[in-house]
């Protein structure tokens, strides 16, 4: 990544109710540009009294009551080495929670070594818990892709396609009919836990913003109200607009998954041809509807088939049964 | 395929008109055209795309255009950066 993320961007992550982190910054402002590398957490109770092997330096270092009691006692008993040594490594952050007021002589070694040391009203579980998805989603593989994400009745749907083949206005009739606009133009895809791809917009800047050949940009949530729009979501289906091609073959069936590959998942993708007539909201709206009723476990191609199967192979053993009995 | 750095030179940085500017000549050719910044890849036909960047001043963008009209598509989304999009 070229985009370094430093414990500035950390302090101006813009999370929201259960996701905040309540940071403020106590001293060591000139370490502000130090760059947070590693998204896991360190309690560094073990190094503040004195075993350095195996430290973890380079990650955000959680301070919690435990660490702070003894941080006190230390100070009181004037034994400062330990903490000495402790900033001479290369630190990203120091972070203190449940309002633990680190003491005087611990803040003058973090000013002096250029370390932040930050300050939260959470507790140290709560914190940690609220920190380590706010790093998981910041490193998580990232891609951009030029396609619009749309939320119809309830599932994400990526709307794929060359430049001019109409996806901001399939999304824009979406909107109408009462679904939901994520991002267009430009998705920025992250891999979570390594099987989920969410979808969001690429900055704040753009978001719902749309760009609608005639009208020129226009601003969804003012239009439509903040009900037509969301954040992010999951991907879960992948519509790929084309212009109709009379040469190839479509699916007639749906009985065979494809999927798509982005940053190492697949997400089940289906190709649709484009013609004048074919309204391809409603066509988008029942494929939707349709990857519901498969996530409840009722796959409509496949079941139809097996009742086909079934219905003729009652046909034949009722012909077989009236051969044998000459009933004919 | 071919592929150039620019930088912009224009102080507003790539905003809504030249990012239309970019976008109008763009479709002008066959090929696939993308700019790319801070490993941000986008299509240069989508305005919102171009947006979503954040070029400012002096900023690096990378175009890449990809297609049989390549060398072309290629001199004339360089020539708008050049020209700091007809701009101060």
């Amino acid at each position: 990544m070229t985009n370094m993320f430093t414990v500035l961007d950390l302090l101006d992550l813009d999370l929201k109710e259960h996701n905040e982190l309540n940071l403020r910054c106590l001293c060591g402002r000139s370490g502000l540009a130090n760059p947070i590398k590693e998204q896991d957490l360190n309690r560094p109770g073990l190094t503040l009294s004195g075993f350095f092997d195996g430290f973890q330096y380079n990650r955000i270092q959680v301070f919690g009551k435990g660490e702070a009691a003894y941080l006190k006692k230390l100070v009181a008993e004037g034994t400062l080495d330990s903490i000495k040594k402790f900033f001479e490594f290369k630190i990203p952050c120091c972070a203190f929670t449940t309002n633990l007021q680190p003491e005087k002589e611990f803040l003058d070694f973090a000013e002096e070594a250029g370390v932040p040391v930050l300050i939260t009203d959470l507790n140290s579980s709560e914190f940690s818990r609220r920190l380590i998805r706010a790093l998981n989603s910041i490193f998580a593989d990232k891609k951009v892709v030029h396609a619009t994400l749309v939320e119809v009745f309830g599932i994400g749907i990526l709307l794929k396609g060359a430049s001019g083949i109409g996806k901001s206005e399939t999304a824009l009739e979406l909107i109408e009919r009462g679904h939901r606009l994520i991002a267009d133009d430009a998705v920025e895809l992250s891999c979570v836990n390594g099987n989920l791809i969410i979808g969001r917009g690429v900055n704040d800047i753009a978001g719902h913003h749309m760009e609608i050949r005639g009208l020129g940009i226009i601003n969804i949530s003012h239009l439509f109200g903040v009900g037509a729009i969301r954040d992010s979501k999951q991907v879960q289906l992948v519509v790929e607009l084309e212009e109709w091609d009379s040469n190839k073959v479509y699916d007639r069936l749906g009985s065979n998954e494809t999927t798509i590959d982005y940053l190492g998942v697949g997400v089940p993708v289906v190709t649709m041809p484009i013609k004048p007539g074919r309204n391809i909201p409603i066509i988008i709206e029942t494929a939707a509807m349709n990857e519901r009723l498969k996530k409840l476990g009722y796959y409509s191609a496949r079941e139809f088939n097996q009742n086909v199967l079934k219905w003729l192979e009652g046909q034949n053993a009722r012909a077989a049964y009236y051969d044998k009995n000459n009933l004919k | 395929m071919q592929t150039q750095d620019v930088t912009i030179k224009n102080r507003a940085g790539i905003h809504a008109r030249p990012a239309a500017l970019i976008v109008q000549t763009a479709n002008e050719f066959e090929c696939e055209i993308y700019l790319e910044k801070d490993n941000n890849s986008i299509n240069a036909k989508s305005i919102m795309g171009i947006i979503t960047l954040g070029a400012a001043y002096n900023s690096v963008v990378n175009v890449k255009t990809e297609g049989t009209d390549e060398e072309a598509a290629l001199k004339a989304i360089v020539k708008l950066f050049e020209n700091r999009f007809e701009e101060d």
